[in-house]
């Protein structure tokens, strides 16, 4: 039995010993074949069409051994570097002239490939696959009229009505985005077809709603560079080129000197292709505008910038796009990879880079990634292109400053962290004496305020003595205050304050590890005289000593006061009563902190999460009159925007876990129904179900309280700070107004510029509640500078939503469905923030058609 | 670089298995920090490393006798993907003109804040021969060896050592020259490969 089993294992071991040589033989080759097509089009000796004949020679002898692995290495290459698309068009359509059933199965793959992209809303990939195809037509791979065909079904997605208009749009661009590579092509040999589908687009954009692009505008002036929607500068470089006769100076075109070669191949047609339908899940690519701020007179004289509407500057611009959007994760080897760039030389590229980057950093209404990225990247490649970078960036840092008074506030946030990011890793070395002139600026002058907040944000990266030794002197008036704490009992004289001796004790007790319950003791006695008769729980003064003291003593990090608030937890809760009360330990807080702002917002997110205080507080204490002074700094919007985000997370939590209670009562009945029929003797686990399902059912119970509550919290915090901002804005109006001055100053441009900001943050949040901010708040009475920020908003929003009309017909035969039935059936309620309607009709008749219609019309001319 | 992948170093005082120290680092939220300044706060780790996402808590690395700080740090993140954009966007970035190396760590626990080293800080500022302002000077070992002795171990160095104060309290600053070191001397480094001043300042001259 031992022999055996050990011969049987030794004749296991050389199968398998064999298998695995043969195996690793066809890893070689494949990791061969690999490096071969992923390198190809890279810097080489022989010219690129050598070596895509080259190539094309050698896969064909082994395509029989490794045609799946080839067909996949073909597939990633054409979304990882689409920018050599037509090199390895030309390559499948050499080897579509050996074997005619390779072109096909690739054509099958890569239409494979574009149906998995659009299933699962991958979009930008599945316009990069109806690029290769599109191209595939120019290596006679792929017949022009089932191109055509495509763009046709494209169009109609595009024209489809009652669908979103961000839907519709990423249809008619992934056509637009494929013109350039066979528009010379179709016009040629698809004339009378192609005219069409030109004709469609161009309907297609003459119809398109454009309130939602200022908005999304980086600067609210159009000079030097007008800001442009991205699908309206595709628009017109396109038809720039259609006039050029379709001609490109940018692409390398290797077909092209295989014409007569690839003219002996025969073309496949492509399968039928047909977008899924539109669901309300769906995530649409958002809107954008094409951000610009160099032309040619900007760069170095010899090499120039293509101009902004010529088919060379997307070009670049798309492959600096792709480049970012691929290795984002990976700030090295981006770097790496732009720098890579063949056109470094014959165009201007850090400047397109830094201007794609930069663009990237100021999108509206967020930053596609982390700001850090944007930040990290640029000093990647600083260290890469060390002649040349720095300087065109401290160009960009310039021109964006000179340019600041006309860019959107949130913008100017975004500016002034990176700057101060990127000094400090270069020891904030900067030619501070160009900006000496904000000295004599209006202080809320956005050039004041970008130096001073800058300076800020800097000495938060290091100490205080390097941003004093680095300033000019003329500018010390920026210099920020020292991070120190202003503690009154402290100060000189300080015995003299009324409640000197409680402070004493207090500092005492503390000091020698007193537990909560003898702190609170120590804080009873400290009453005044004349407080005694106010009744209230603590004193304002009470709570200040306490607050103060406490902070004060763990003023050295920020783990020292956390130690302390973690310690007193219960004392500060006593304490916070009621809102006045937290609203006190607020003011609190920011005296003995008015210098050290990064310190207040750590401290007021930390009593956030400790729940010693609300959300609605802190935007109360925002608003308040204490702070008005404060109002236009940074900081203060950095804590109303962390404070919001706060609400939002729990909001968003209690709502998972609800769904998942809701999810899991589903499932769980099920399997109990199909229990009980099978086996009716199972009384007892019925009942332990029972059990269980009432335990679900208390839970659900409560998560929906917490729910409810969570959601009232919200929407309250919104109608405070709402509210505040337009009582704010309101006054100054008027107050200017009777004065006879222009309302439009500093203070007005960046509290507006703050209310929008709050929308385009917390954009989702928001819009929940956008019925009752209509009804409440902005109102048409409004001034419409004011509310004209709010319906931005919804109408930005709305280019998401379609409404929806359903007609419950036939309702004159007796087994229809009513429509109240239907209303359940189809879960329209469930629908948020989308507007429906349900009208029984009887076709037939007539009745009930044109009652739908009018709603519907009436809906989409509110648009 | 990509953020959830593991370097090759490894703690060895870990306790435990080395594929429960794996698993460990691969869901963690903690971070360690190192190649810090003795002088760099715990506010300014805080405003750098926020950059990547809302930060728990940061625990300073103390001298185990002195009880200051001594140059590394651990960063706790409330969520993995924040912990991994901090190694993608702020690791081998600068701080206080050092960069900052950031490497995922098994968690913190009582006891780790403090330096392994023999005289109380990192191990690293033991032996080294350089001189380091933003670490304490030269060496630990070194410095002591050298005091002792009197005899300067390089030419023309004497004096300073002699004026150079053993451990400068954080609350005095000193300007940090550029001196570029690695937090452990085996990771690989390609930032190592930077010449020791930034070549880039950020200005048109």
């Amino acid at each position: 039995m031992n022999t055996g089993g050990r011969r049987r294992r030794q004749d296991d071991d050389g199968e398998f010993r064999g298998r695995k040589r043969r195996r690793n033989e066809s890893i070689e080759i494949e990791e061969r074949f690999e490096s071969l097509i992923v390198r190809l089009g890279e810097r080489s000796n022989a010219t690129l069409e050598n070596n895509i004949e080259g190539l094309a020679e050698v896969l064909d002898t082994d395509l029989a051994a490794c045609k799946g692995k080839i067909l996949k290495i073909l597939c990633d290459c054409f979304i990882r570097s689409p920018e050599k698309c037509t090199i390895y068009t030309t390559l499948i359509g050499m080897m579509n002239i050996k074997d005619y059933s390779f072109g096909a199965e690739v054509v099958e793959a890569l239409a494979k490939l574009l149906k998995e992209f659009l299933k699962n809303c991958d979009w930008y990939k599945a316009s990069l696959i109806v690029r290769t195809l599109a191209d595939m037509g120019n290596a006679r791979v792929v017949s022009l009229t089932s191109i055509v065909q495509l763009f046709d079904v494209w169009m109609c997605s595009a024209e489809e009505p009652d669908v979103p208009q961000v839907r519709r749009d990423l249809f008619a661009y992934a056509v637009m985005y494929a013109l350039p590579w066979i528009g010379k092509e179709l016009r040629e040999k698809q004339s009378t077809d192609f005219d069409k589908i030109l004709a469609r687009i161009h309907n297609y954009m003459g119809n398109r709603s454009r309130v939602h692009v200022d908005g999304l505008r980086v600067w609210s002036s159009d000079d030097p560079h007008p800001q442009e929607e991205y699908m309206e500068c595709l628009w017109e470089q396109i038809q720039k080129m259609r006039g050029e006769q379709w001609t490109e100076k940018h692409l390398l075109r290797p077909y092209n000197h295989f014409a007569t070669a690839l003219n002996g191949g025969s073309v496949h047609s492509l399968p039928s292709i047909i977008p899924p339908p539109h669901h309300n899940d769906y995530r649409y690519p958002k809107p954008r505008v094409v951000f610009r701020m160099f032309d040619y007179t900007d760069c170095p004289e010899g090499i120039i910038l293509p101009g902004s509407h010529s088919i060379e500057r997307f070009f670049i611009e798309d492959q600096v796009a792709h480049v970012v959007y691929y290795y984002h994760d990976d700030r090295k080897l981006c770097a790496n990879m732009l720098v890579s760039n063949p056109y470094f030389g014959k165009i201007p590229m850090e400047y397109v880079i830094v201007e794609v980057v930069m663009g990237g950093l100021f999108t509206l209404p967020r930053p596609p990634y982390l700001e850090v990225f944007y930040g990290s990247l640029l000093i990647e490649l600083c260290k890469l292109i060390p002649a040349t970078l720095p300087q065109v960036l401290a160009q960009a840092t310039e021109m964006l400053f000179d340019r600041i008074s006309t860019m959107d506030p949130d913008c100017c946030e975004r500016f002034v962290s990176w700057f101060a990011y990127h000094l400090s890793n270069y020891q904030f070395r900067w030619s501070w004496d160009d900006w000496v002139h904000v000295q004599d600026l209006d202080p809320l002058h956005p050039k004041a305020v970008f130096v001073r907040e800058s300076l800020l944000k800097a000495l938060r990266l290091t100490y205080h003595k390097r941003i004093v030794d680095l300033v000019p002197k003329a500018l010390s008036a920026f210099v920020p205050a020292e991070f120190l704490p202003h503690f009154k009992y402290m100060e000189p004289n300080a015995e003299a304050l009324p409640l000197y001796g409680a402070f004493e004790h207090l500092f005492a007790a503390i000091r020698q590890k007193c537990s909560p319950e003898e702190a609170l003791e120590v804080l009873g006695k400290a009453r005044l005289h004349d407080d005694a008769v106010s009744g209230v729980k603590y004193t304002p003064s009470q709570i200040e000593l306490f607050v103060q003291t406490l902070l004060y003593m763990g003023a050295k990090s920020f783990s020292h006061s956390f130690a302390g608030l973690a310690k007193f937890k219960d004392v500060l809760k006593q304490l916070a009563y009621s809102e006045d009360a937290q609203l006190c330990i607020l003011r609190s807080l920011h005296t003995l902190w008015k210098d050290h702002q990064q310190m207040q917002g750590v401290i007021i997110n930390k009593m956030l999460r400790m729940s010693i205080i609300e959300c609605s507080a802190v935007a109360n204490w925002i608003f308040s009159k204490e702070m008005t002074g404060e109002f236009t700094k940074m900081y203060v919007w950095e804590i109303l925007h962390q404070t919001i985000s706060k609400m939002s997370k729990h909001v968003t939590k209690v709502q998972n876990e609800l769904r998942e209670v809701h999810k899991a009562r589903q499932t769980s009945r099920q399997p109990a129904g199909q229990n009980q029929d099978e086996d009716s003797d199972s009384d007892g686990e019925q009942e332990q179900n029972d059990r269980a399902e009432s335990v679900n059912e208390e839970m659900l119970e409560k998560l929906e309280e917490q729910f409810e509550s969570a959601q009232a919290d919200q929407k309250n915090m919104f109608l405070i700070i709402f509210q505040r901002f337009i009582m704010l804005l309101s006054e100054h109006i008027v107050r200017c107004d009777t004065d006879g001055r222009d309302f439009r100053n500093w203070w007005y441009y960046w509290t507006l510029g703050r209310l929008k900001q709050v929308f385009m943050m917390h954009e989702e949040q928001v819009y929940q509640y956008k019925d009752t901010l209509e009804t409440l708040l902005f109102t048409q009475e409004l001034d419409h500078n004011i509310l004209q920020v709010f319906q931005q908003m919804l109408q930005e929003d709305e280019l998401r939503d379609a409404v929806l009309l359903v007609f419950a017909n036939k309702q004159d035969l007796p087994n229809a469905m009513s429509a109240a039935e239907l209303t359940e059936k189809l879960g329209l309620r469930s629908l948020v923030g989308r507007k429906w309607y349900i009208q029984a009709t009887c076709a037939s008749q007539g009745q009930g058609l044109y009652e739908g219609l009018d709603w519907l019309s009436t809906e989409l001319s509110k648009k | 670089m990509r953020g959830s992948d593991l370097s090759a170093y490894r703690d060895q005082h870990f306790k435990g298995s080395r594929s429960e120290q794996e698993r460990l680092l691969r869901l963690t939220t903690t971070l360690y920090v190192g190649n810090l300044s003795f002088y760099t706060t715990e506010e300014q780790i805080h405003e750098l490393f926020s950059k990547a996402g809302e930060v728990k808590r940061i625990v300073m690395g103390l001298d185990r006798f002195r009880k200051t700080p001594c140059g590394f740090c651990f960063v706790e993140y409330y969520t993995r993907l924040d912990a991994e954009n901090c190694i993608r966007y702020v690791n081998g970035t600068r701080l206080d003109d050092r960069i900052v190396r950031a490497d995922w760590d098994a968690g913190f626990i009582e006891g780790r804040q403090y330096g392994r080293g023999k005289t109380g800080g990192q191990v690293r500022d033991e032996y080294r021969t350089d001189f380091d302002p933003g670490r304490g000077g030269f060496g630990k070992i070194v410095q002591q060896r050298v005091t002792s002795s009197h005899s300067p171990t390089e030419g023309g160095t004497d004096e300073k050592l002699d004026s150079e104060p053993d451990v400068a309290p954080p609350s005095k600053r000193m300007k940090t020259s550029h001196v570029e070191v690695d937090e452990q001397g085996d990771r690989a480094s390609d930032d190592l490969a930077i010449p020791i001043d930034p070549p880039n300042p950020l200005s048109r001259a």
